[in-house]
């Protein structure tokens, strides 16, 4: 089986897992408002890091400033939490890899007032980051829009079943930008509120800037009470490049892969998207009833982190696991009354359970869905 | 194993060289309306997904029958300058905030992967799509991802390959379609393409 051996999440909330999820069972967020951010025209609402918050953890763990973008810096201080819990990873093995998930890596670099260091290209970040800790195998950057935090975690899962890697460190990250920020504006894709998934009056969503690191490893049976990646699976609409499918074709698709031969009854929760933009929300209602998955709880964790892009499929993941170590659905923050033609059993509320499997799912840009199967060692 | 390499000076096909009297974009659009013609769709693309749509085209026209409408097929496509060649279009809309017109058409093209859904929309391809970035070309672990999409049991071929575009004029494309079962693909085998 692949198991989870370690993780992270860095976010405005917090530099590590644990704090993350103390904040979120308190039900917090760092979502603001602002104004002139960037110089951004028109006011957004966003979850970000303070300025200088990130450079001065990276400092304090003594990476040189000088040397690293924003997002590189980020993604190593996530990666550099995750293998302090596993000492034993020879992380210089030709048998232990490095997975990167983005959607837009250093791309603040393109503006003619950048003066950070770096550059624009994916594959440097990648270098970089695989550098810094001394990767000797070929680091690969999976930028697959919104759903990359699973891709990557996929292409992981399937390195280490085809033999060719023992050990595989998945970090997502994206870090926000006058360039992201404007082009969602131009989409009219973002609420000036604090968004609202899956609910009545939700009207957009939130970008958000966050890190996330998963490391996988393999190990025999299932006696371990480790969190194991069972399936996963990436389909596409074949619809549009930007909207989703008005019948949630990739998202049931994907669904329908990994729950092959599963009982559904076992599935105790489903991670959705959950971005609060009018039409993902409803497709994905629409997907799940059409996988039978209605009745099952689901959540989404956009309400405290917003959409943190690269991230949100790595960080949704982990979260999600230590929820449910806890016998926790979290509360979907934001929702207050169901607003999609499919009714879908999600809460404002957390409620407790003691599934110990889960599915996540995320959908984007480019009609892409992807969809994992998650369980817990030891469990029936 | 069909294959397509599209230069911005030549575009070869099975090892053929097809007649071409343009360069850069000239030459994508003179391929599109001299072999393709029948998508107009392919006029509002940026520079990545014309280089990513005609290489498709191109590699699908080998096919016979062309398969269209399956979930067995994937398309996993791989580059170096991810989509930066728009990411520079639209960075120049919002550069100056006195000459500030961001557009939602060219930014929807600030993403890697919208080629792969370019080709599963013209195509009906319901299975993976997946766009993987690399410092540089490696033939040896675009073989080693595809060989392990194959672990999808949904997935019994893919529409894999190289897909780089600097800028609107600088490009590079090497397109194949590779069998669950096919032995000839080998990091060798794209290397010579």
């Amino acid at each position: 089986m692949i198991v989870k051996i370690a993780d992270n999440i860095t976010s405005p909330l917090g530099f590590d897992t644990a704090t993350n999820y103390a904040a979120v069972l308190e039900g917090r967020s760092c979502l603001k408002p602002h104004e002139d951010k960037w110089n951004v025209p028109e006011p957004f609402m966003a979850s970000l890091f303070e300025d200088g918050a990130i450079a001065k953890r990276f400092s304090a763990i003594g990476g040189n400033v000088h040397k690293y973008s924003r997002f590189e810096q980020l993604c190593i201080l996530s990666v550099a939490l995750a293998l302090k819990q596993v000492p034993h990873i020879d992380v210089a093995s030709k048998r232990t890899a490095l997975v990167i998930s983005t959607t837009k890596g250093n791309v603040e670099a393109l503006d003619s007032n950048y003066s950070g260091p770096g550059n624009e290209y994916l594959g440097y970040s990648a270098q970089m980051i695989a550098e810094y800790f001394g990767f000797t195998t070929t680091p690969i950057v999976v930028s697959n829009a919104c759903i990359s935090g699973l891709c990557a975690q996929i292409v992981a899962m399937r390195g280490i079943e085809s033999g060719r890697f023992d050990t595989i460190v998945v970090v997502g990250a994206d870090v926000q930008s006058r360039f992201i920020v404007t082009g969602f504006q131009s989409f009219k894709a973002l609420s000036h509120e604090e968004c609202k998934p899956f609910d009545i009056n939700r009207q957009g969503l939130n970008l958000g800037e966050a890190a996330a690191t998963v490391i996988y490893q393999k190990v025999e049976g299932e006696n371990h009470n480790c969190w194991m990646a069972m399936s996963g699976a990436i389909r596409n609409d074949a619809n549009h490049i930007s909207g989703p499918s008005r019948t949630g074709e990739g998202s049931y698709r994907a669904l329908r892969a990994v729950l092959e031969g599963v009982d559904i009854s076992q599935i105790g929760l489903v991670n959705v998207h959950g971005t609060s933009t009018p039409y993902n929300d409803e497709m994905e209602a629409i997907a799940l009833g059409r996988m039978k998955l209605d009745k099952t709880p689901i959540n989404t964790l956009k309400g405290y982190y917003g959409h943190t892009m690269g991230a949100a499929g790595v960080l949704e993941t982990v979260l999600s696991m230590h929820a449910l170590d806890h016998g926790i659905v979290l509360a979907t923050r934001g929702y207050e009354q169901c607003g999609t033609s499919i009714p879908v059993n999600v809460s404002a509320q957390h409620r407790n359970t003691s599934a110990m499997s889960f599915v996540k799912l995320l959908s984007g840009f480019g009609g892409c869905n992807a969809a994992m199967l998650f369980k817990k060692g030891g469990a029936a | 194993m069909n294959w397509v390499r599209v230069r911005k000076d030549s575009v070869v096909i099975n090892g053929n060289m097809l007649a071409t009297e343009s360069t850069g974009q000239a030459m994508l659009k003179e391929v599109y309306k001299k072999c393709i013609g029948d998508y107009p769709k392919f006029f509002k693309m940026d520079a990545l997904c014309r280089l990513g749509f005609v290489a498709s085209e191109l590699l699908l026209q080998q096919e016979s029958p062309r398969v269209v409408n399956t979930e067995h097929r994937a398309v996993i496509l791989f580059n170096r300058s991810s989509s930066l060649c728009d990411d520079r279009n639209y960075q120049e809309t919002i550069q100056d905030s006195d000459n500030f017109f961001p557009s939602p058409a060219v930014f929807v093209y600030t993403l890697p992967n919208i080629i792969t859904g370019e080709i599963s929309i013209r195509n009906k391809y319901y299975g993976e799509t997946l766009f993987a970035v690399l410092k540089q070309f490696d033939a040896r672990e675009i073989h080693d991802i595809v060989c392990e999409a194959f672990l999808d049991s949904m997935t019994l071929d893919v529409i894999t390959g190289w897909v780089d575009c600097e800028s609107d004029d600088d490009f590079e494309a090497c397109m194949l379609l590779v069998a669950r079962d096919e032995n000839n693909f080998t990091p060798e085998f794209i290397n010579e393409i």
